[in-house]
C-alpha cells in the first residue's frame, strides 16, 4: 500500500502537499493568533500580499471567463467554443479562491454579509464586494452546464440556456465595473501611491490589462492541461487568443506612456531609486518583451514561444498589482514591508488549491467536451455528449421549422 | 442649523505635560500607561523632535470635514456626525482596513493582537460634545493650547493670534483647508512640514476621487448593456440569416427535383 502510494508521488504531487500542508498551518496561525502573529503588516502598512496578491491579481487573472464568454456568445465567435469550459472553471475556480483570500486578510471576516445589508454607496469596495458576489452568481450559471451534464439533468440545462445570452451580458457587465473599480480604489490615495502609478486612468488600465492577463491565463492553462491530461493543443484558437492579447497590451503601452506624459511623470523614469527600477521591470517584462515576441507571427506559431510569452505576460501583470499594493506605497508609509512568511504560505497554499480543484473537476467533469467531438466528429451525438450546443441548434431548428 | 465643532491647537503653547493623553484615557476608559504614539490605547499622543525640543505636536483624528475613511467604508462603520466628530461603529466593521490604507493623516489604529479586532481612533468625545459639552482633553488642558468651540469661530481667533503677535506663527491655519478642510486646527511656530505634517494634500475633499468614477456606473451598465446586446443581435442575426437562406436554396432545390 504505502509502496504504491509511494510510486504514485510524483514531484508535483508532493510539492502541492508540502505547499498545503504549510498552508493549513499557517491558517491555524492566522485564527488562533490574528493577524499580528501571522503577518508582517502594520498600521502604516494595514494592506499586504494577501490583498495585493490573492484579491487584486486574482480578479484579474480570472479574466478570462468573461473575455472568452463575450467573444463566443455576444460576438459570435464559435470557434472559441472549445476551450470556454475550461476558461469558465478557472474564473470560477479563481473567483472562491480571492474570497478565501479576503477571508484570511478579513479582521472580522465573520461579519463578511455586512456588506449585504449595510451599504455605503460611495465606497468603491462596497460596489467591488456587490460586483464580486453578483458575479460569483454568473460564474455558477455560466459554469452549472457542466455539472448538470454530468449528471444528465438535460431539463435544467435548456432551461438554463434560454437564460444564457442575458446571464452572459449581465456577467461581462459586472466584470467590467469590478475589475475596473479594483484600479478606482486606489484613486483615493494621490499622496500616497508613488505617481509612476497613481494616475486617474487606473481604473482603466486595471481594465485593459486584465483582459490581456486574461488570454495570457487562456493561453497558459490550456498549455498546463494539454500537459496533464495529455491532449491535443487547440494552436490555431490560442494564436487567436495571442493577438486579442497582443491588441490589449498594445493599448495598455500606447495609454500608460501617453498618461505618463500628460501628468509630466516622464522625468521620474530616471530618478534612481527602487520605484523606478520595479516599473521598469514591470514594463519591460509585462508589456514591451511580450508584445515584442507576440506580434511576431513565428513566435505565435510555436507552442514555447506563445507559452513563453503568456508567462511573461501574467508575471508582469502580478508585478503591477504588487507594484501598486506594495513598492508604489512604502514611500508615504515610511516603512517597507515584506510579507511574513506564513503570509508567504497562505497564498501558495490557495494557488495550490486552484491547481488541484482543476486538475480533479477537469477529471471528473466534462470540462473537456468538445475534445470528443473534434476527435471522433462521425461518431453519433451520444447523450452524455449532448452539448449547450446541442441544445441551441435543437431550439433554432424548431424556430426555423415553426417559420 | 447645528454648530460644526473643532478644536484649535496652537503648538507655540503646549508644554508637553501630556494632560490631554490622560483625560482622554479616562474619558474612553483606555489603559493609563502614557505613550507616544497613537495605538488601540492612546486616540492622541504627543510627539518630539530632536531638532525642536522644546515643540510638542498633538497627533490625532482630524475629523475630516468630509472623511475619506466614511467614504471608503464598505459597510458604513465610520460616519461624520452633525456636530463634527467622525465616529466609529464596531458592530458593523468587517475589518477590511480600507480606512487605515486611505486616511490621509494615517490616523485610524488596529487591533494587531487579537483574533477579534477592532479599529479605534479619537472620536472628538462625540458624547460630550453630543450633549454641548467640550471635549476631556480640551478641559485638562492647563495652557489653553487645546482650545474647544465652533469651527467657524476658533478660525476667526486663529486669525486674530496670528495678526495679534506677527512673526510668531507661519502663516498658515494647518486644517483648514487641508482635503477639504478639518475639525482640528493647528497654529505653530515652526514650518508645519518640519514637524511631520503633510503639506503637500490637495485642498478638495479626496472622497470626490472616486465619486466622480463610481458616479458614471448606471452609465456604464446602461451603455454597455445595450452595446452588448447589439452586437449578440447583429453577429447571431447573420448567422440566423445564413442558415435561413441555405434552408431556401435546399427547399429550392428540393422543389427542381
Ligand atoms: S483624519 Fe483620517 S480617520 Fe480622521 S476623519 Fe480624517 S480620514 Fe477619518
Ligand atoms: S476596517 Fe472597519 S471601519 Fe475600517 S473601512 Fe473596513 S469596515 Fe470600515
Ligand atoms: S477629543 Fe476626546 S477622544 Fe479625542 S483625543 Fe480628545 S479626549 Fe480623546
Amino acid at each position: 500500500m504505502i509502496t504504491r502510494f509511494l510510486k504514485q508521488l510524483t514531484v508535483w504531487k508532493s510539492i502541492g502537499i508540502i505547499l498545503l500542508t504549510a498552508g493549513a498551518a499557517s491558517t491555524v496561525l492566522r485564527f488562533t493568533q490574528g493577524l499580528g502573529a501571522s503577518t508582517n503588516l502594520s498600521d502604516e502598512f494595514p494592506w499586504g500580499i494577501w490583498i495585493g496578491f490573492d484579491v487584486l491579481c486574482g480578479v484579474g487573472l480570472a479574466a478570462g471567463g468573461f473575455t472568452l464568454a463575450a467573444l463566443v456568445y455576444v460576438f459570435n465567435l464559435k470557434r472559441f467554443e472549445p476551450i470556454i469550459r475550461p476558461t469558465i472553471l478557472t474564473a470560477f475556480l479563481g473567483y472562491i479562491l480571492v474570497t478565501v483570500g479576503l477571508m484570511f486578510d478579513l479582521g472580522r471576516p465573520w461579519a463578511i454579509w455586512h456588506a449585504i445589508i449595510m451599504w455605503n454607496p460611495h465606497s468603491v469596495m462596497f460596489e467591488v464586494a456587490w460586483c464580486v458576489m453578483l458575479y460569483s452568481t454568473v460564474l455558477t450559471l455560466e459554469f452549472a452546464p457542466v455539472v448538470l451534464e454530468k449528471f444528465k439533468m438535460y431539463k435544467t440545462m435548456k432551461i438554463l440556456h434560454s437564460m444564457s445570452i442575458p446571464i452572459i451580458i449581465v456577467g461581462v457587465l459586472l466584470s467590467t465595473l469590478h475589475q475596473s473599480s479594483l484600479g478606482t480604489m486606489y484613486l483615493i490615495m494621490p499622496e500616497k501611491l508613488y505617481p509612476l502609478w497613481y494616475t486617474p486612468y487606473l481604473p482603466v488600465f486595471f481594465y485593459v490589462s486584465a483582459i490581456s492577463v486574461g488570454c495570457a491565463m487562456v493561453i497558459l492553462e490550456s498549455f498546463l492541461s494539454s500537459r496533464a491530461f495529455k491532449r491535443g493543443l487547440e494552436m490555431p484558437l490560442l494564436m487567436d487568443v495571442a493577438r486579442l492579447c497582443v491588441l490589449m497590451l498594445c493599448v495598455l503601452a500606447v495609454m500608460r506612456s501617453l498618461d505618463l506624459v500628460d501628468r509630466q511623470a516622464v522625468r521620474l523614469l530616471f530618478v534612481p531609486r527602487m520605484e523606478t527600477y520595479m516599473f521598469w521591470l514591470e514594463v519591460v517584462v509585462g508589456i514591451l518583451a511580450p508584445l515584442v515576441l507576440l506580434s511576431r507571427k513565428k513566435v505565435r506559431q510555436n507552442e514555447s514561444g506563445l507559452f513563453l510569452s503568456a508567462v511573461l505576460v501574467i508575471i508582469g501583470f502580478v508585478m503591477n498589482r504588487m507594484n501598486i499594493t506594495i513598492t508604489g506605497m512604502e514611500g508615504w508609509a515610511g516603512k517597507s514591508y515584506i510579507p511574513s512568511l506564513p503570509e508567504f504560505s497562505v497564498t501558495l497554499g490557495i494557488v495550490t488549491l486552484g491547481f488541484v480543484s482543476f486538475y480533479y473537476i477537469a477529471k471528473y467533469f466534462p470540462v473537456f467536451t468538445s475534445e470528443h467531438d473534434a476527435k471522433d466528429p462521425a461518431a453519433p451525438q451520444h447523450p452524455d455528449h449532448a452539448s449547450l450546443d446541442g441544445a441551441h441548434t435543437t431550439v433554432r431548428a424548431t424556430v426555423h421549422d415553426f417559420r | 442649523m447645528i454648530q460644526k465643532k473643532a478644536m484649535l491647537i496652537d503648538i507655540t503653547m503646549c508644554i508637553g505635560c501630556n494632560a490631554c493623553q490622560k483625560a482622554c484615557k479616562v474619558q474612553n476608559h483606555l489603559s493609563d500607561v502614557e505613550e507616544k504614539k497613537l495605538s488601540p490605547t492612546a486616540y492622541t499622543a504627543l510627539e518630539t523632535f530632536d531638532k525642536y525640543p522644546d515643540v510638542f505636536v498633538r497627533r490625532m483624528c482630524q475629523h475630516c470635514e468630509d472623511p475619506t475613511c466614511a467614504s471608503v467604508c464598505p459597510v458604513g462603520a465610520l460616519t461624520k456626525t452633525p456636530e463634527g466628530p467622525v465616529v466609529y461603529a464596531v458592530d458593523k466593521c468587517i475589518g477590511c482596513r480600507y480606512c487605515m490604507q486611505s486616511c490621509p493623516f494615517q490616523v485610524p489604529r488596529y487591533d494587531w493582537t487579537s483574533i477579534n479586532p477592532r479599529i479605534y481612533k479619537c472620536i472628538l468625545c462625540t458624547d460630550l460634545v453630543k450633549q454641548g459639552l467640550p471635549t476631556a482633553c480640551s478641559e485638562a488642558c492647563p495652557t489653553g493650547a487645546t482650545k474647544f468651540g465652533n469651527r467657524d469661530e476658533l478660525l476667526t481667533e486663529a486669525y486674530e493670534r496670528m495678526k495679534a503677535e506677527p512673526g510668531k506663527y507661519v502663516d498658515k491655519i494647518y486644517g483648514q483647508k487641508e482635503v477639504g478642510g478639518t475639525s482640528i486646527l493647528y497654529l505653530s511656530g515652526v514650518p508645519f512640514e518640519q514637524l511631520g505634517f503633510k503639506t503637500t494634500l490637495q485642498t478638495t475633499p479626496l472622497p470626490a476621487l472616486t465619486w466622480n468614477v463610481l458616479e458614471k456606473i448606471p452609465n456604464v451598465v446602461a451603455i454597455g448593456g445595450t452595446f452588448l446586446y447589439g452586437i449578440w443581435w447583429i453577429t447571431n442575426r447573420r448567422d440566423e440569416v445564413k442558415q435561413y437562406e441555405e434552408q431556401m436554396k435546399k427547399n429550392g432545390q428540393d422543389h427542381d427535383h
